[in-house]
């Protein structure tokens, strides 16, 4: 469209200013930005993706960091521990220790324990307080001559969990980032997988028609009927739960739709003028798809891509939370809200930040795929 | 009387030429899973050689793959679906006699109230296109479709069932009404939303039409015209979504199976293919593929019963 434009541009040779014209694209893309939540959609997903990517990174707690003093704490801004937490944290520790605490004094980030012992007192044991996820740099400050009471001082070591811990003790925040990484990057690449296999079949066999296209269609009929949900378990069964053999047979799948929907719009394109001139010219068949046939239907094309990648991540999701999905220490959203689902009572957060996640994900990708499909509709221009 | 007739034709000609299409799919399946590597009885304790060889024996895995091929479909054209090999008491089709009854409710009740509930919201959001009320309903829609139902399952249990002790939080309860409720929602959601939408669409094409123009002219009610003249033409997209949608619906969803704690045929599918039990992930393949015909047999000639335009050919 463009090119045609230019050429009529060059052959008026006169001085009045052109008016550029506006390519299918361009004018689609104008349409999109004057749509809000479309707008609104792409900014959020922008976030939500710069967040997982870059987000574990910058994070201090790693996404398969164990803390075994904090298993399921509540989502919260302030830092870790809380009052209540230190006394029965230092309880905890010195009880294996084998001291009685006398007395305990908190100030600032620095904790100040009396102990008393039947025992001789070994200087070593404040390794039991490092050992704790509470306190570090512990260190005897005093120690009576008879060895059976000391005093012992160590820093307070803060840590925020904004989303709260899981089961096991882990940042919820990071976990839930890194999930998402992997939910997106399955939700991309099985997308491309099935957009590549649907496109290139539907090309080829709307284009060639007759008996080859009864054929193809009639096999893309037969895996319709088929449950899909049988094709999924099966390619599990058969390769594993290996995280890339996942999204690929996840691609392998859902190409029917793209097939049906390019194989439509080739059989229209292909009685077009431009693909006879091209014929005529003697162009291959080869390079007919791949030069006329295929830039043509990417309108439908890439509006579907948008929204099978939700569709996507959905499976995923439900994938994991049939077990067959990712597995540990790495984790998708499905594999979160599945733990959540499963820790709700008494544990809401977990549940509650993977789900925000995964149905604002979902949610703007819906909405950029409407929009997208309003912005490239012919019939509303 | 004539019109009846054709359309008797019409579905017994279409029920036939499934026919093949059934055969093909029964085969594929067949196959796809024997390739499968473990078999039934690869238990994580090894039987004994003896005993795998006789449990071979008695279920024909020691015949070459064509012959138990043939022995299957022998045995699905007298209506036998075979031993399940992993409830080892059942035949596949008592399964499905307990479950399917149990599964078929449930998911007709979400149909209707799918139906009942995405036609009302989506008429009225129609009736108010770009107004607070289509932004709601619209709002509404799309949460139901992407809120996927492992989340909403347990939220709602959490709510309904342990917060407020309304409702039992799952079991079937020999079928008593307060214990399909939850299930139902559940189910029925996501279809909502979706029926929702698209009658919001098509509704808003049927009210700019001629007809409807014609009846606004003739001065009927507007209560007459929506429902009367606009909604008929308005639910054809709605019904041909159902189709295969209903299919999926009454054989049972695993993920509302397992949370709710229901006897349905949807956890079959998942459990036999993890299992390797042969028999029941054909049976389920099977009744599956004999509903999306049904289903779709169904959509046809609603569409012919709601659009006179439509001809059986």
């Amino acid at each position: 469209m463009n090119e045609q434009l230019d050429l009529t541009g060059q052959s008026m040779d006169s001085e009045i200013p052109l008016e550029k014209g506006r390519s299918l694209w361009s004018d689609a893309m104008l349409r999109l930005r004057a749509n809000k939540a479309a707008v609104t959609s792409i900014i959020v997903l922008a976030f939500i993706a710069l967040s997982c990517i870059f987000g574990p990174i910058l994070s201090p707690h790693g996404f398969d960091q164990v803390y075994r003093n904090y298993v399921k704490v509540p989502a919260s801004l302030t830092p870790y521990p809380k009052a209540d937490q230190i006394e029965t944290g230092i309880g905890q520790a010195l009880r294996r220790a084998r001291v009685d605490i006398e007395d305990m004094t908190v100030d600032g980030d620095t904790i100040t324990v009396a102990v008393t012992s039947t025992r001789d007192i070994d200087p070593r044991m404040s390794i039991y307080l490092d050992r704790s996820d509470l306190f570090e740099n512990a260190t005897v400050a005093a120690m009576s001559d008879d060895q059976k009471s000391a005093t012992l001082t160590a820093d307070i070591e803060r840590h925020t969990f904004l989303f709260g811990t899981d089961a096991n003790g882990r940042d919820l925040m990071t976990r839930t980032l890194m999930a998402g990484r992997i939910s997106l990057t399955i939700g991309l690449l099985a997308t491309f997988v099935a957009l590549a296999i649907g496109v290139t079949y539907g090309a080829v066999s709307g284009y060639f028609g007759g008996r080859t296209d009864a054929i193809m269609m009639r096999i893309v009929d037969i895996l319709y009927s088929l449950p899909f949900i049988f094709f999924v378990i099966l390619l599990v069964v058969f390769f594993g739960r290996n995280f890339i053999l996942m999204f690929v047979a996840v691609g392998a799948i859902e190409w029917l739709d793209m097939a049906r929907i390019v194989r439509g719009q080739t059989l229209s394109l292909k009685r077009q003028e431009f693909v006879q001139a091209a014929e005529a010219l003697g162009a291959d068949n080869a390079g007919i798809l791949r030069r006329h046939i295929v830039p043509n239907t990417l309108g439908p094309v890439v509006v579907y891509m948008t929204l099978m990648v939700p569709k996507v991540i959905l499976l995923e999701s439900f994938l994991s939370f049939l077990g067959l999905g990712v597995q540990e220490p790495l984790s998708s959203w499905g594999v979160l809200i599945s733990e959540g689902a499963r820790n709700l009572q008494g544990a809401t957060w977990m549940l509650l930040y993977p789900s925000l996640f995964l149905v604002a994900t979902l949610f703007a990708l819906n909405f950029i795929g409407d929009g997208l499909r309003d912005a490239l509709d012919p019939k509303d221009r | 009387m004539a019109a009846v007739r054709t359309m008797l034709r019409y579905a017994i000609r279409r029920l036939l030429s499934a026919i093949p299409t059934l055969f093909i799919i029964i085969t594929v399946a067949f196959f796809l899973i024997r390739i499968a590597p473990g078999g039934p009885f690869d238990l994580e304790r090894p039987l004994e050689a003896k005993v795998m060889e006789n449990l071979r024996k008695i279920y024909h895995l020691d015949k070459p793959l064509w012959e138990q091929y043939l022995i299957y479909l022998k045995n699905v054209l007298q209506g036998d679906l075979g031993p399940s090999f992993f409830f080892r008491d059942f035949s596949v089709s008592e399964l499905f006699a307990a479950g399917l009854p149990i599964s078929i409710q449930l998911g007709g009740m979400a149909l209707a109230l799918a139906v009942l509930v995405g036609c009302t919201l989506g008429t009225l959001a129609a009736l108010r296109q770009n107004k607070g009320v289509d932004y709601a309903v619209m709002a509404t829609a799309t949460a139901g479709v992407t809120i996927p139902n492992f989340v909403v399952a347990p939220v709602l249990t959490l709510i309904f069932g342990v917060g407020l002790g309304l409702l039992p939080v799952g079991g079937w309860g020999d079928g008593k009404l307060t214990h399909k409720i939850l299930p139902v929602i559940t189910l029925a959601l996501p279809q909502i939303a979706v029926v929702a939408r698209l009658t919001r669409g098509s509704m808003i094409e049927a009210l700019r039409s001629n007809h409807v123009r014609t009846a606004r002219a003739n001065g009927l009610s507007s209560f007459t015209i929506v429902v009367v003249h606009a909604l008929r033409g308005a639910v054809l997209p709605v019904v041909s979504y159902l189709g295969p949608a209903a299919a999926a619906l009454l054989t049972g969803s695993v993920v509302v199976e397992t949370i709710f704690g229901i006897p349905g045929v949807g956890r079959y599918f998942v459990q036999g293919a993890l299992n390797r039990d042969y028999t029941l992930v054909m049976g389920t393949v099977i009744i599956i593929s004999v509903f999306v015909v049904v289903f779709n047999l169904i959509v046809d000639l609603l569409y012919a019963v709601l659009d006179p335009r439509v001809r059986y050919d």
